[in-house]
């Protein structure tokens, strides 16, 4: 019993090689489009890297790109052997690898179908990431003199201002670090002597954020230090105070950011995904009305065309009496050997 | 004649074919004029708050309309290039395309203004700039007031956006109130002193908001008595350059609109050559076509130019023709030529007579 069978004659079997020739075009733009996905998120990533301490996995990346070309030149290839079936004598010098080329097109969708979902998953290991990566960024801030890391403050600052966001958690990771570069401290004043008493690292901490936490729409000038100190400013009161620094802290804000664009990169994968499958039964479709032709002589004879010989189960067994079969070869050798051994 | 050359008829089918390529890419062309057009609308759009007048308009507004009529145009074109082959379709093109190509030349005419105007009109973008940033930077305290609550969030984005300070440059902040009367407490010492220093009563300080501060700076931003150098720590007034943005926010506006117009340039003038091309190729398959239909074998050599007399012939018989027309609009001309004339005979024969007399 077949599966899925479906009557062809000439004019359909033209018909059906015409559209799975024209899909496979689309699926070599998918491909295209796959492996520019994998080169934006790898850019991204790039682009950010010196907030995830160098530390980020580009595992998810490389994988978009290699499947992104595999893709390409599977379905060029796949196109060609379409564009060739409409001429029985071009066919012949494919119909021997078709089988094979089929299985490599299963094989080639799985894993399309993994790195889609890998896409989704991605998201967990970049929160550790940038948790670390952040934490680190904010004690190097000050350190505007160490060459290596002289840009991180500019880096934190263009940062914070452009994904609306401050410190770690929140703005009060900033009252727990020295931000202030010990070049710029006058360490004869007593305010200063006085800070850094007051804790054990010796470190000058405050209740004050740098000037990118600031939020442009807070209707007074933006209050960045003594937060904590409600008579320090006229009509101020820090409980209640919302709108004068960015409240979501910027891990939130950039794991946002890549899960989006992760999702959608998903979502993308996924459609190429299914388009791949669709091109792959259409192949066979077209392998299987060329190769049961009623009269092999005469090229407008009906045909048969269909997804799989025999049932899902039947295929499945036999698969299995295939494998079982070359191992049970190896092993008979191995018995007719041992067999010999002892005779003799 | 004027630069004549001769069409074979397979040379005439090429023409047309390439015409017809040439003018679907003309069309483009027109669509990508059209789409900088837009673009250029919406960037001066969205810092229409601090512009205080809309001359600037014209630029893109121009550019939109010269790119749709360029796409009808080219488009016309192509179709003529279609019939031209058909012996039976062409000659009602005859008049049309008459008045097709004043149209292209007065399209050409416009881009290049275009160009011309983009440059032209740079003193008055930077007025009206003026003019618009000095309202923005005098209304930015005022986030209480409906209809200017929102100037400080544009002002603040805009200079951090720009990485710009103020108008001409962060003195201008030295100059107005920007801290809303709410947040001041009148009954400190130093908002006292500070609003009696001056005529209008207003709270001056020499300091600058939060956005004019430059993130590439060494050290956290200092906003806050700027001109005292022993307020801060190793702070030298005169010689801080990283701490706030230097340039003003009418420089970068004005260099930021500059250079997208100017950047149009390029893209503007190669449709003009485009559109010359165009109009050049179709004049020759027109007149070889015409000149095909005119001899007994249709499939025959004939000659394509670009005008039938002379430059100068051209311009005289247009001349004329002008004139024709416009005198169709007059008294009849005969009689009252002849009339002249007729008073000019007796003039000349009363002149004429008294003197063999004397």
């Amino acid at each position: 019993m077949v599966l899925m069978s479906v009557k062809f004659d000439l004019k359909k079997r033209v018909k059906l090689a015409q559209t799975v020739w024209f899909m496979y075009w689309f699926a070599v733009m998918g491909g295209v489009l796959v492996f520019s996905m994998g080169l934006f998120f790898k850019i991204e990533l790039r682009k950010r890297s010196e907030l995830m301490d160098n530390n980020e996995s580009h595992f998810l990346p490389n994988l978009l790109i290699l499947m992104g070309l595999i893709a390409c030149g599977i379905n060029a290839f796949g196109g060609k052997i379409c564009y060739d079936s409409l001429d029985p004598n071009k066919f012949v010098k494919w119909k021997s690898m078709l089988k094979s080329f089929l299985v490599l097109c299963m094989v080639l969708n799985s894993l399309l179908f993994i790195t889609a979902l890998l896409c989704f998953l991605t998201r967990i290991p970049l929160q550790f990431t940038l948790a670390e990566g952040l934490k680190n960024g904010m004690r190097y801030y000050k350190d505007t003199d160490t060459p290596g890391r002289c840009y991180m403050k500019r880096t934190l600052d263009l940062m914070q201002m452009e994904f609306r966001c401050c410190g770690n958690e929140n703005y009060r990771d900033w009252f727990e670090i020295q931000w202030v570069s010990n070049r710029y401290l006058d360490f004869g004043a007593k305010e200063v002597k006085d800070r850094i008493g007051s804790n054990v690292d010796g470190q000058y901490l405050m209740d004050g954020v740098p000037f990118s936490c600031c939020n442009p729409s807070s209707p007074r000038p933006c209050i960045q230090n003594q937060m904590t100190n409600n008579t320090a400013h006229y009509s101020y009161d820090h409980y209640t105070e919302e709108l004068n620094v960015w409240k979501r802290g910027c891990r939130d804000a950039m794991l946002s950011y890549y899960g989006g664009l992760m999702n959608t990169i998903g979502a993308l994968v996924l459609l190429v995904t299914i388009l791949e499958v669709a091109v792959t039964i259409g192949l066979q479709y077209v392998n299987s009305s060329l190769s049961t032709l009623a009269n092999p002589e005469d090229p407008e004879s009906e045909s048969e065309g269909w997804i799989l010989e025999k049932t899902v189960k039947e295929t499945f067994t036999d698969i299995m009496a295939t494998m079982k079969s070359m191992g049970k070869g190896t092993k008979v050798e191995e018995g007719g050997e041992a067999a010999v051994a002892t005779v003799s | 004649m004027l630069l004549k050359i001769k069409f074979s008829q397979q040379r005439r089918v090429h023409l047309a074919q390439g015409l017809w390529l040439l003018s679907w890419m003309a069309v483009m062309w027109g669509v990508i004029i059209f789409c900088l057009g837009v673009y250029l609308k919406t960037e001066l759009l969205r810092r229409a708050e601090v512009m205080d007048n809309t001359e600037i308009h014209v630029v893109p507004n121009i550019l939109m309309m010269v790119g749709l009529a360029s796409i009808g145009t080219n488009w016309v074109a192509s179709r003529a290039c279609q019939d031209s082959l058909d012996a039976t379709r062409f000659p009602r093109w005859k008049v049309f395309l008459l008045a097709w190509f004043a149209v292209a030349a007065v399209l050409c005419c416009l881009l290049i203004a275009v160009v011309v105007l983009s440059y032209a009109l740079q003193g008055s973008l930077e007025e009206s700039l003026k003019v618009g940033l000095r309202n923005g930077i005098r209304f930015y305290k005022d986030t209480d007031v409906p209809g200017r609550c929102f100037q400080k969030e544009t002002i603040d984005r805009l200079q951090m956006e720009f990485r710009c300070c103020g108008n001409s440059n962060f003195k201008d902040w030295f100059e107005v109130q920007w801290v809303n009367n709410r947040y001041l407490d009148f009954t400190s010492k130093d908002v006292k002193d500070r609003i009696r220093s001056n005529v209008d009563g207003r709270y001056l300080l020499d300091g600058v908001p939060f956005s004019c501060c430059n993130p590439a700076s060494p050290r956290p931003c200092l906003q806050l008595q700027l001109t005292d150098n022993s307020a801060h720590y190793n702070y030298e007034y005169q010689s801080e350059e990283l701490n706030l943005y230097s340039r003003g926010c009418r420089q970068a506006l004005t260099d930021y609109f500059m250079e997208l117009m100017n950047s149009t340039g390029p893209g503007v003038l190669s449709v003009v050559l485009i559109q010359l091309s165009v109009c050049l190729s179709l004049r020759y398959l027109q007149t070889a076509v015409e000149g095909a239909m005119a001899l007994e074998d249709p499939e025959g050599d004939s000659e394509g130019y670009l005008l039938e007399k002379g430059v100068k012939e051209t311009i005289e018989d247009l001349k004329a023709n002008a004139l024709k027309m416009l005198k169709f609009g007059q008294v009849d001309p005969n009689a009252a030529e002849g009339s002249s004339e007729a008073a000019d005979a007796e003039k000349a024969e009363k002149t004429a007579s008294p003197t063999p007399a004397s």
